[in-house]
């Protein structure tokens, strides 16, 4: 009797067991599935015009005239990498400073006001964030340093800020996951906490700031709707930081509505590039990560 | 579980999610999409349209000429809207004309400027002609707006003022006439074109060869910046299309025009 009990439960536990995993597997596999389809759908529409037209003239190209058949990526390719090269010039040390402020400096009270202002930036729209880049800084730009307004500079200053709840957030767990005995022997060998904040937690929380720094730039390089409202959007590569730009985002946003047969194709095409880049960027940056981590051990 | 079950599953989930993906709208809705300079006239058309025809729903998008005729071509919608005339691959739709609209070259109130030759306008959008001292103007370089590539207003501007030259490529683009005119209002140094029909006291609308912006000049021919609004649909309009062009084009909706600052096509 005891035996057959214990058979009949023992069994439906199993297929529970299977059923919910079942069901993890079909759900990751969709998200997986839609991600593929993406990718094969733009792979797909966009590489056949890249060597159409010629790789090389699509990508070096500085002349974009969708209505005149030329697809030049030059001025958005340089665009993209002015704008995201500004915004971590500004996320990068504000936000890093940010979570050493945090981890380190701060007593509990001022963490515990700090940290979820943080998360509330995080989680502004980033149309409201363009909104403030048009009726605020837009402006103070023209009148103090000359120009349009719609600027690289504004679309740097607005991408900065917004990549910092990421940087901030990331680095902190990073810092907060060194073991406290690297403080504590740093301390007691006589060290001041400035000098164990850059000798030591530093260099061994650096896999994790690194990741916080990839996944701003990726935001930062995927970022459209604040980068419309204030890069000024000219197709030209901008002679400074005042001048107007157009990143790769911006491009296909502003194009998609209306584009029809080797324009949409083109811009595609662009997407292929921006898949492209972010790839390199990730992989890059994971080696170095990787790296780091090896050197260490 | 094995590998088949596993792709089994994975094609089941599959067709799941795509047979999910359906068209369809009801008899009692009427979607326009296309210019923004038509955009606001076709909201007040539809405002009145719905308070005499309860139970109807009219609605109305932007996105620009290119992508309202885009849209209606692929049956997005029913009715789409073009500020300009239509080209060689697009004249298989119907076109209607519903309305006229003065073409504006704006700048900001505090801009001495008052008026300029064609001429000038089409040098200064080449990017030739840096500077507002040529006209009399501060000593600033000239912040050049335009409109994306499948705006209406842009290529009646590059048809009625550019012809064959293009417009520099540094000009600042933006997608909207609303955004321009919000450029322009806050920048000193900035010129742009609107539709006439939108030009307000924000922005100042320069005289063209002489002759101001107004309805008057458009009227006696001497201001010739001027383009047909278009409503265009895949064959004859029918049912609620219909019915809704037809209040449009009733001396009811050609005032309506009037009252909002357009040309009625009579």
């Amino acid at each position: 009797m005891d035996g057959t009990a214990k058979k009949r439960s023992g069994t439906r536990l199993e297929r529970n067991d299977r059923l919910v995993r079942l069901a993890l597997l079909v759900v990751a596999f969709s998200a997986v599935s839609v991600l593929l389809v993406i990718t094969v759908f733009i792979v797909g529409q966009g590489t056949p015009i890249m060597f159409r037209y010629g790789l090389k003239s699509f990508l070096t190209g500085t002349r974009w005239y969708p209505s005149e058949n030329l697809f030049g990526l030059w001025p958005m390719i340089v665009g993209s990498l002015y704008v995201t090269v500004g915004a971590m010039v500004l996320g990068v040390p504000f936000g890093l400073s940010c979570a050493i402020v945090l981890t380190e400096f701060s007593s509990k009270r001022l963490r515990s006001i700090i940290k979820p202002v943080i998360e509330l930036l995080a989680g502004i729209p980033s149309v409201v964030y363009g909104f403030m880049g048009v009726v605020i800084l837009v402006p103070f730009i023209r009148e103090t340093f000359g120009g349009p307004g719609l600027s690289v500079l504004a679309a740097a200053i607005i991408l900065g800020i917004m990549i910092l709840p990421t940087i901030i957030s990331i680095s902190v767990d990073a810092l907060q996951a060194v073991p406290p005995t690297y403080r504590e022997g740093s301390i007691a060998l006589g060290a001041t906490k400035w000098q164990t904040v850059k000798m030591v937690l530093l260099p061994a929380a650096r896999s994790g700031i690194i990741a916080s720094i990839i996944l701003g730039m990726g935001r930062a390089i995927g970022e459209t709707m604040a980068v419309i409202m204030i890069a000024g959007n000219a197709a030209k590569v901008p002679g400074s930081l005042l001048d107007p730009v157009r990143t790769l985002t911006s491009n296909i946003a502003l194009e998609m509505g209306y584009a029809a047969g080797e324009h949409r194709q083109a811009l595609f095409a662009t997407g292929v590039i921006l898949f492209i880049i972010i790839m390199v960027l990730n992989t890059v940056a994971n080696v170095t990560a990787s790296r780091m981590k090896g050197a260490k051990k | 579980m094995t590998r088949q079950r596993f792709a089994c599953l994975f094609l089941a989930l599959a067709v799941a999610l795509l047979a999910g993906c359906r068209g369809g709208r009801s008899k009692n809705e009427l979607t326009l999409a296309g210019s923004t300079s038509i955009q606001p006239f076709a909201d007040k058309w539809a405002e009145v349209f719905m308070e005499r025809h309860p139970g109807f729903a009219v609605n109305v998008q932007g996105g620009g000429s290119s992508a309202g005729i885009q849209a209606c071509k692929s049956g997005a919608c029913e009715i789409g809207m073009a500020s300009r005339e239509l080209k060689a691959d697009e004249a298989d739709l119907t076109k209607i004309v519903v309305a006229r609209d003065g073409l504006a070259i704006i700048v900001h109130p505090s801009n001495p400027v008052r008026g300029l030759k064609v001429a000038e306008v089409k040098q200064i959008f080449s990017g030739d002609l840096a500077g507002w001292q040529a006209f009399g103007g501060p000593d600033k370089r000239i912040t050049v707006v335009t409109r994306e590539e499948g705006s209406g207003t842009r290529g009646a501007f590059q048809e009625l003022v550019m012809g064959k030259t293009r417009i520099f490529s540094g000009a600042i683009t933006e997608d909207s006439n609303g955004t321009v005119r919000e450029i322009v209002a806050h920048d000193p140094a900035a010129i742009g074109f609107i539709s006439l029909g939108l030009v307000n006291s924000q922005v100042r609308a320069l005289a063209l060869d002489g002759a101001a912006a107004n309805d008057a000049n458009i009227l006696n021919g001497s201001y010739r910046l001027v383009r047909p609004f278009l409503f265009v649909s895949r064959g004859l309009p029918t049912g609620l299309a219909k019915e809704f062009i037809d209040f449009v084009l009733s001396d009811e909706g050609q005032t309506l025009v009037r009252e909002e600052g357009l040309l009625p096509i009579r």
